[in-house]
């Protein structure tokens, strides 16, 4: 049975439909890439996913459990699928770890010390270990987005989602953050990422999709994808006659 | 008729003086609780909720303070209640700073990143986690400033239940000119110690503000 | 016992109250104009003008801002006149009116000139124009919009604390209830209908300014 089952989804905001019916499987393990122009409804997707925006119709199945709008189930689901962001949106009056600890203690109710020591590891995991009590100010965009990732895995999500989560960095800090998601794929996290890191995507997904317009134009793996893009639209994405 | 010296009016006025702080302090005090109030409802879930809080705000900054007492003063009358002057005038301004205050906050409140929402919804926290844990702490380092410049205008408002008879700097400075037929002078001490009380207020809230956007000008 | 209420007296009073009405607005109004003014003058001074000047006028804003709008009334009705300034209920008003808002306008529009680029005013005196040239044609008009919300709200501010006017006996609204609930021992009654009409006056002046500032500023072509 597949971890993430999308199907049929709509969503539109005012007249303007971003997702024109969206089905989707996603498998436990697999490290999916979503590409397309912006404003074809890729973010949008991912968003809706984690219950950020709700669904006009269609169904998102995560682990078997329907999503809902309802409050607590909102809540359970979210436990079980962690979301990166463009801009990190870490918690500014928060020191990294405390970040890192914040939602364990507070919505899984995990005690201090040990949410502590769960803190200590993830951030050692994104390497980050040393910088547990510096504040997000102090860090740089690429430490920032570590902390992040660092903050999700601390609540044994079963996917991470990630919406362009280098697009804000400065080029050199690229790499590392890249280097972070690699690692995670290679452990087995079941990984969505909208991406405009064409080589990343490339290199550790297990299945690349093309949107367009709202829909799914093109899916397959990564060799099929760029390699043999069987749509025009696709073709000119990727700059290839 | 006796003279009076300078002193005896400073005097005079500085015993007043002392129902202006505490009457400053339990309408600022009130009007923060009542405020709070205002502000969860103004952000709240339910649509009725938010539009009352609207209505609440909106009424008391569209009227005059000068009415809100009278009608303090006149609508305990209507229930065959007569209250003290210190009463309705503590009451009607805590109701109206609260006005105030649960604006201003509403505006730190919306202050905070929407990112900041989403970062803790998408962690599974509940709305009330969120406003504790994430947005109240980052919203109530913006909301100090403009705060503690609210009190100036509480410091001032409390001015207005001298018309209703309570006695505090104002009405006595009234009363001393009565005495000493000195308007100039009373009332220009008066206004002194007005100044003397909402001038640091003012450049607190000042050095505050000027710190903050220190603090955040690398975001 | 339950209280009725009884509004037969707008019948008989409803002049006393438009009288009221027309006093307040004639107050606003000068208040409004030579109290922005006025602003736009000590905002010029505090920022261009010589070190001498930016005291008195600093002076004057910290000392109008940080004392109750009451007393500065009682101290030009009851204080002036020791110095031989004699003015009447309506005039001492009006002063008190503009000098209040001169002051908290003079802090509005600094805030607005400061927020102007740096580049703006550079440019203009690099077209060979004068200080004061640069500052009325290139500077001024830009800032007044952009603090045009602010200035409004602050000229509400104003006519909603002009209702301690009456206690020097000029003829406002405030007046018009104090007579009226004087004369039928309506005094909740009185209040109430004139709370009710200040809440009016308070919106449509809101509108209003809304509606000049639309007026007088040219309109950003956003097409």
């Amino acid at each position: 049975m597949s971890l993430i089952a999308i199907t049929d989804v709509h969503k539109r905001f005012g007249e303007n439909e971003v997702l024109k019916g969206i089905d989707l499987d996603i498998a436990k393990g697999e490290v999916i890439a979503i590409i397309g122009k912006s404003g074809s409804g890729k973010s949008t997707l991912l968003r809706c996913i984690n219950g950020l925006e709700t669904i006009d119709s269609g169904s998102i199945l995560v682990g078997g459990v329907q999503l809902s709008s309802e409050e607590k189930q909102l809540r359970d689901l979210r436990q079980k699928v962690g979301m990166i962001f463009q801009q990190f949106n870490l918690f500014p009056h928060l020191s990294a770890g405390r970040n890192v600890m914040l939602a364990q203690t507070v919505v899984k109710k995990t005690p201090k010390a040990e949410a502590r020591k769960i803190a200590e590891e993830m951030l050692d995991k994104v390497g980050l270990a040393h910088r547990f009590d510096a504040l997000p100010d102090e860090l740089s965009g690429g430490q920032q987005q570590r902390v992040a990732i660092a903050r999700a895995l601390a609540m044994k999500p079963a996917a991470l989602l990630c919406d362009e989560i280098t697009s804000a960095l400065d080029p050199e800090l690229v790499a590392e953050v890249l280097q972070v998601v690699r690692r995670l794929a290679e452990d087995g996290m079941t990984l969505i990422t909208v991406t405009h890191e064409m080589n990343f995507a490339r290199e550790v997904c297990s299945r690349v999709v093309f949107m367009h317009l709202g829909r799914v134009h093109e899916i397959g793996p990564p060799a099929e994808v760029f390699g043999a893009p069987k749509t025009p639209e696709l073709r000119q994405f990727l700059g290839v006659n | 008729m006796t003279d009076f010296t300078l002193w005896d009016i400073a005097r005079n006025l500085l015993l007043a003086l002392r129902w202006t702080v505490l009457l400053s302090l339990v309408s600022f005090v009130g009007g923060g609780l009542v405020g709070l109030l205002i502000l969860f409802a103004r952000i709240a879930r339910p649509r009725a909720l938010r539009v009352a809080a609207k209505l609440y705000i909106e009424l008391f900054q569209g009227t005059p303070l000068l009415m809100q007492l009278f009608l303090a003063f006149f609508g305990f009358g209507l229930f065959g209640v007569s209250v003290p002057a210190w009463l309705a005038a503590g009451i009607a301004l805590i109701l109206w700073a609260a006005a105030f205050l649960g604006e201003i906050w509403r505006g730190c409140v919306e202050a905070i990143a929407r990112g900041q929402w989403e970062a803790s919804a998408s962690l599974g926290m509940s709305r009330f986690e969120q406003m504790r844990h994430v947005i109240l702490p980052q919203a109530l380092k913006i909301a100090v400033p403009p705060t503690v410049g609210f009190s100036v205008q509480v410091v001032k408002g409390t001015a207005l239940t001298s018309i209703i008879g309570f006695v505090e700097l104002t009405k006595a400075g009234t009363i001393v000119t009565n005495a000493t037929f000195q308007p100039f002078t009373v009332y220009g001490l008066v206004a002194l110690f007005y100044f003397a009380l909402c001038w640091p207020l003012s450049l607190t809230s000042q050095a505050l503000e000027r710190k903050l956007n220190v603090s955040h000008s690398h975001y | 016992m339950t209280y009725t209420f009884n509004f037969d007296w707008i019948a008989q009073y409803w002049p006393v109250i438009v009288k009221g009405i027309l006093i307040t607005l004639e107050l606003t109004f000068v208040g409004g104009v030579v109290g922005i003014l006025l602003g736009i003058l000590c905002a010029f001074v505090k920022l261009y003008g010589a070190a001498p000047l930016r005291f008195v006028v600093g002076a004057y804003v910290e000392l109008i801002r940080n004392t109750p709008f009451l007393v500065q009334l009682f101290f030009i009705f009851f204080g002036l006149p020791a110095l031989g300034v004699r003015l009447g209920e309506l005039e001492a008003a009006n002063i008190a009116m503009v000098v209040n808002l001169g002051a908290y306008a003079c802090e509005i529009i600094r805030a607005g000139i400061q927020a102007t680029p740096k580049g703006q005013f550079e440019a203009g005196v690099s077209l060979a124009m004068t200080r004061l040239e640069t500052f009325r044609h290139v500077v001024l008009v830009p800032s007044l919009q952009r603090i045009w919300p602010a200035l409004s709200s602050q000229l509400v501010i104003v006519m909603l604390g002009s209702a301690v006017v009456s206690q020097i006996a000029a003829e406002d609204l405030t007046y018009a209830a104090n007579f009226i609930q004087s004369r039928t021992f309506r005094a909740f009654e009185a209040y109430f209908v004139s709370t009710l009409i200040y809440l009016v006056l308070a919106i449509v002046l809101r509108q209003a300014m809304a509606g000049l500032g639309v007026l007088i500023f040219p309109r950003r072509s956003s097409r």
